[in-house]
C-alpha cells in the first residue's frame, strides 16, 4: 500500500465518521430540541396542544394549590397573561410564590398546561434568565432583581 | 492591609509575567542563553507572588474581614471554618485567582523541573505560558478585582450559597481547574513547537505526562463533581448533560484523544500535526470550560456575569488564544515532517480510530451545548437541548470506541494481525456473552439494550485483563515466570489496562443506573412504611436541629430487609436564613456497589411529608470506575521512561526500541 492509498483510507474512514455524526446530530436536534416559551408568547403564537415545550415565568403569588399525592396546580405569568400548570412530584427547593421557575411539558386541550418537570435552574436572584428576558420584553423587569450581585453558583443549580 | 498587600502582589507578578511574555522568547530568537534563562526566575516569582495574593485572600475570609466586598457577599462570620477556606473559590473573583495560582504553579513546574529541555524550546513554552498569564492577570485586575474594599464595611456577610457549602467545594473546583489549566502546558509546549518549527519524539515525551497529569485531574474532578451533584442535589441524577457539565466533558473527551495521540508520535513518530492541533483544542476546550461556568456565558449571551466589561474582556482572551493557536497551527503546522508509516490495522490505525471518534463525540457536545446560545445570537429563539440530544448522538458514536478498545493494546505497531488479535480475545468475548446471557436471564430484557451494553462493558474489561494476561504470559508459563514478567512489565502498560479497566466500570456502573434503577414518590406520615425492591422504610418522626448557619428539620427513617434492621437514614432539609435559601441533604445507604438514596420534598400541614426514595443499582462503580482510571494515569505517570529524561536525538537513532 503506499503513501497516498494509506492517506485515502484516513481521510476517507474520517470522512464516514464525520457524515454518520452529522446524521446523528440533525437527526437528534429535530426531536430533541425543545423551544423556550413565556405565557405571552404561548397566546401569540398559538402553540399546538401536545408539542414539547418550555414554559417560563413567575409563579403567580397566591395561584399554588396543592392537591392529593402530591399533585400540585400553579399559574405561571409574565405580568400580562397567565397559563395555568399542573405538576405531579416534589417541587425543587427553589420553587416559591413570586418567583421564576421554568416548566416542561405540554399544553391539553383545555388550554391546561401539565409538566412533567419543574426546574429552579438558576442563581441566588430566583430568577432563571430566560424567565428575566421575558419579563424584560413585556416591560415587568424590576430592576431590583439585577441588584443583588451575581456570582452564579458554580456547581448545578438545577 | 492585607488586601492591599494581595492587591498588590498581584500588580508585581503581572510586571514579571509581562518580562516573561517578551525577554526569553527573544532571547531564543537571538540565541542569547542569559535573555533565555530570565524565564526561570521570573516563573518562580510569579508563582510566589501570586501564592501571596491567594494567601491575602485566604486571610480575609478566615478573618471574616467584611470590609472587603468580596468575602461580604460570599461569606458569613458563623459559617464552618472549613467553608471559610474553600468559599475563597466559591465566587468569580476568587476562582480566577485559583486559577491563575495554577497557571503560576505549573509555570514554576516546568522552569525548575525542565532543566534537560532543549534551552530555547523551555525559553519559548515559558513565554507562551507568561502571555496567558498576563491575559488573565488582566482581566482579574481590571474586570474581576477580589480585593476591592467597601466604604462602610457591613457588620455580617451574605453568606456562601449554600449548595456549596458542602466538603465537595474544596475537591472539585480545585481538581477541575489542575486539570483545566494542566492543558494550558501542553497548549505552550504546542505553541513553542510550532514557533521553533521543529518537532520531535522528546517533544511528545515531555508533553505526554503532562497531559496525562491533565488528564488525571480532570477525570477525577469530574467525577467529584457528578458525585456531588448526585448527593447534594436530591435529584438523584449524577449527569444531566448540563452546559456546565459539558464544559468540564470537553476538555476531557480533547485530552483522552491527545493522550492517545501523543503515545503514537512518541512511540512512531507519526500523526506529528494531529497532535499539535489536539493540544491547542484541547487548551481552547479548557478556556471554553472556563469561561462558560465562570462568567455564565452560555446562561446569558447579553450579559456577562451583570458585568459587560467582563463578556468582553473575555471573548477577547478566547479570541486571541484560540485564534491566535489555530492561525499558529495554519501557518506553521505545514512544516512539520510527516513520518512513520503505519497500515490501517495496527496499533496506530486503533489509535487513530480513537482519535477519530472521541474528536467527532466531543464535536456533537459542543454543538448540542453552543447550538442554543448560536441560535438565540441569530434569531432570537430560545431552546433548550436536552439530555435526549446527547443520548441519541454521543451514545453511539462511543459504542464503537468501547468495543474497539480492548483490541488496541493487543495489536502491533506498524502492522497488526486483526484475527489473531480476536483470538487472544476469545476468552474476553465468552465472559461477556455469558455476563449478556446471564442478565437477560436475571433481569429480562427491559431495558433492550441493557444487557448488550452490559456485555460491552465485561467484554471492555475482560479485554483489559486479557492484555496483561497476555503480556505476562500467565497460564501459558510458569506462575512464577508470569510473576516476575508482571512485575517487569512496563508501568505504563500497566497503567493502559487500569484506565481501559476503569472505563468498563463506569460503564457497567451507567447501564445498572439508568436501565434497573427503581423509584417511588410518596407522601408519608408517622410510622407509615414505603418498599422499595427488597427494603422496607419506617419513618419514625421528624427532628428539628440546630447547625452553625442554618436550621435543620431531620427525618429519621428505619430501613430493614426482611426483620433485619440495616440502618437509620436521616436526610434533612435544610434552612439557610441569610440567603433565604433551603438545602435538600440526602441520606443514603451503601449495600454493595448498591445505593438506596432517600430524600424529602415538602412537609405538609398534617405532619406528613413528601419523599423521594430509589435503589440505584451499581451505581457506585460509575465513580469508582473513574478512581480506576486515575489509578491508571497515575501508574502510567509512574512509568520509567517518563521520568527519566528524553534522549538525546543522536542516541535514540542509535538504540533501538524493543518491539512491544
Amino acid at each position: 500500500m503506499t503513501r497516498k492509498q494509506r492517506r485515502l483510507i484516513l481521510i476517507g474512514s474520517g470522512l464516514a465518521v464525520l457524515a454518520v455524526a452529522a446524521v446523528l446530530v440533525l437527526s437528534a436536534l429535530r426531536d430533541s430540541i425543545v423551544f423556550f416559551n413565556s405565557p405571552t408568547d404561548i397566546v401569540e403564537k398559538q402553540v399546538k396542544p401536545g408539542a414539547r415545550i418550555r414554559l417560563g415565568g413567575l409563579v403567580k403569588p397566591g395561584s399554588v394549590e396543592r392537591g392529593a399525592n402530591l399533585a400540585v396546580r400553579f399559574e405561571v405569568t409574565d405580568g400580562n397573561k397567565e397559563i395555568p400548570v399542573t405538576y405531579t412530584g416534589i417541587l425543587p427547593d427553589l420553587f416559591r410564590e413570586g418567583q421564576g421557575v421554568v416548566t416542561e411539558g405540554a399544553l391539553d386541550s383545555a388550554g391546561l398546561f401539565r409538566a412533567d418537570s419543574v426546574l429552579a435552574k438558576h442563581d441566588e436572584r430566583y430568577m432563571p434568565k430566560e424567565v428575566a428576558d421575558a419579563l424584560k420584553k413585556q416591560g415587568h423587569w424590576v430592576d431590583d432583581y439585577d441588584k443583588k450581585s451575581s456570582t452564579t453558583a458554580q456547581g448545578k443549580t438545577r | 492591609m492585607i488586601a492591599e498587600l494581595g492587591h498588590y502582589a498581584l500588580v508585581l507578578a503581572l510586571g514579571l509575567a509581562l518580562v516573561q511574555a517578551v525577554i526569553p522568547i527573544w532571547g531564543a530568537r537571538v540565541r542569547d542563553p542569559s535573555l533565555m534563562a530570565v524565564a526561570m526566575p521570573t516563573a518562580v516569582a510569579q508563582f510566589v507572588f501570586v501564592a501571596i495574593a491567594f494567601g491575602a485572600l485566604t486571610a480575609c475570609y478566615v478573618s471574616s474581614d467584611f470590609s472587603v466586598l468580596n468575602v461580604a457577599e460570599n461569606s458569613h462570620s458563623a459559617m464552618p471554618t472549613l467553608y471559610k477556606y474553600t468559599s475563597v473559590w466559591g465566587n468569580h473573583e476568587g476562582s480566577m485567582l485559583l486559577w491563575v495560582l495554577i497557571l503560576t504553579f505549573y509555570g514554576a513546574l516546568v522552569a525548575i523541573l525542565g532543566r534537560n529541555l532543549p534551552a530555547s524550546l523551555k525559553a519559548t513554552v515559558l513565554s507562551v505560558q507568561a502571555w496567558i498569564a498576563t491575559a488573565f492577570f488582566l482581566f482579574i485586575l481590571l474586570t474581576s478585582n477580589p480585593f476591592l474594599r467597601l466604604a462602610d464595611a457591613p457588620m455580617e456577610g451574605r453568606d456562601l450559597n449554600p449548595i456549596l457549602q458542602d466538603i465537595g467545594l474544596a475537591v472539585h473546583p480545585p481538581m477541575l481547574y489542575l486539570g483545566y489549566v494542566g492543558c494550558s502546558i501542553t497548549f505552550s509546549f504546542a505553541a513553542a513547537a510550532l514557533i521553533e518549527g521543529r518537532i520531535d519524539p522528546a517533544w511528545a515525551r515531555w508533553v505526554r505526562p503532562w497531559t496525562l497529569g491533565a488528564w488525571m485531574f480532570l477525570t477525577g474532578g469530574i467525577a467529584m463533581g457528578s458525585y456531588w451533584a448526585y448527593y447534594e442535589l436530591g435529584w438523584g441524577g449524577w449527569w444531566f448533560w448540563d452546559p456546565v457539565e459539558n464544559a468540564s466533558f470537553m476538555p476531557w473527551l480533547a485530552s483522552t484523544a491527545l493522550l492517545h495521540s501523543a503515545l503514537v508520535m512518541e512511540k512512531r513518530d507519526a500523526l506529528k500535526v494531529w497532535t499539535i492541533l489536539l493540544a491547542v483544542v484541547a487548551f481552547s476546550l479548557s478556556l471554553i470550560g472556563t469561561f462558560l461556568v465562570r462568567s455564565g456565558v452560555l446562561t446569558s449571551v447579553h450579559t456577562f456575569a451583570n458585568d459587560p466589561m467582563r463578556g468582553v474582556f473575555i471573548l477577547a482572551i478566547l479570541v486571541l488564544f484560540i485564534g491566535g493557536g489555530l492561525g499558529l497551527f495554519a501557518w506553521r503546522g505545514a512544516m512539520l515532517k510527516q513520518g512513520g508509516l503505519f497500515a490501517p490495522i495496527s496499533r496506530e490505525g486503533a489509535l487513530v480510530l480513537n482519535n477519530l471518534f472521541l474528536t467527532t463525540g466531543c464535536a456533537t457536545v459542543f454543538v448540542g451545548t453552543l447550538y442554543p446560545l448560536l441560535l438565540e445570537a441569530a434569531t432570537g429563539g430560545k431552546i433548550s437541548v436536552g439530555a435526549p440530544f446527547f443520548n441519541n448522538t454521543f451514545g453511539p458514536l462511543m459504542a464503537p470506541v468501547l468495543i474497539a478498545m480492548p483490541f488496541g493494546p493487543l495489536l502491533a505497531w506498524k502492522r497488526g494481525d486483526l484475527l489473531g488479535v480476536a483470538q487472544r480475545l476469545v476468552a474476553a468475548f465468552a465472559v461477556s456473552a455469558i455476563a449478556v446471557a446471564a442478565t437477560f436471564a436475571f433481569e429480562g430484557a427491559k431495558p433492550v439494550l441493557a444487557p448488550f451494553a452490559v456485555g460491552v462493558a465485561v467484554f471492555v474489561m475482560a479485554g483489559a485483563v486479557t492484555d496483561l494476561v497476555e503480556r505476562t504470559g500467565l497460564f501459558r508459563v510458569p506462575f512464577d515466570t508470569a510473576l516476575r514478567r508482571a512485575a517487569g512489565l512496563p508501568r505504563s502498560n500497566w497503567g493502559t489496562a487500569f484506565a481501559h479497566f476503569g472505563i468498563g466500570v463506569t460503564l457497567l456502573g451507567i447501564v445498572g443506573e439508568t436501565g434497573w434503577s427503581a423509584e417511588k414518590i410518596v407522601t408519608l406520615k408517622p410510622g407509615e412504611v414505603v418498599s422499595i425492591r427488597q427494603y422496607d422504610l419506617a419513618f419514625e418522626g421528624l427532628v428539628p436541629r440546630e447547625g452553625p448557619n442554618y436550621r435543620e428539620l431531620t427525618a429519621r427513617f428505619t430501613v430493614r430487609r426482611g426483620n433485619d434492621v440495616l440502618a437509620v437514614l436521616e436526610p434533612s432539609k435544610r434552612s439557610f436564613p441569610v440567603r433565604e435559601m433551603t438545602t435538600t441533604e440526602a441520606a443514603l445507604l451503601t449495600r454493595g456497589f448498591s445505593q438506596l438514596y432517600l430524600s424529602l420534598g415538602d412537609q405538609n400541614a398534617d405532619g406528613s411529608i413528601a419523599i423521594r426514595l430509589y435503589h440505584k443499582p451499581l451505581v457506585l462503580l460509575i465513580w469508582l470506575g473513574a478512581l480506576v482510571m486515575v489509578m491508571g494515569g497515575a501508574l502510567s505517570l509512574s512509568d520509567r521512561r517518563l521520568r527519566v529524561g528524553a534522549p538525546k536525538p543522536a542516541r535514540s537513532a542509535a538504540v533501538l526500541q524493543p518491539a512491544e
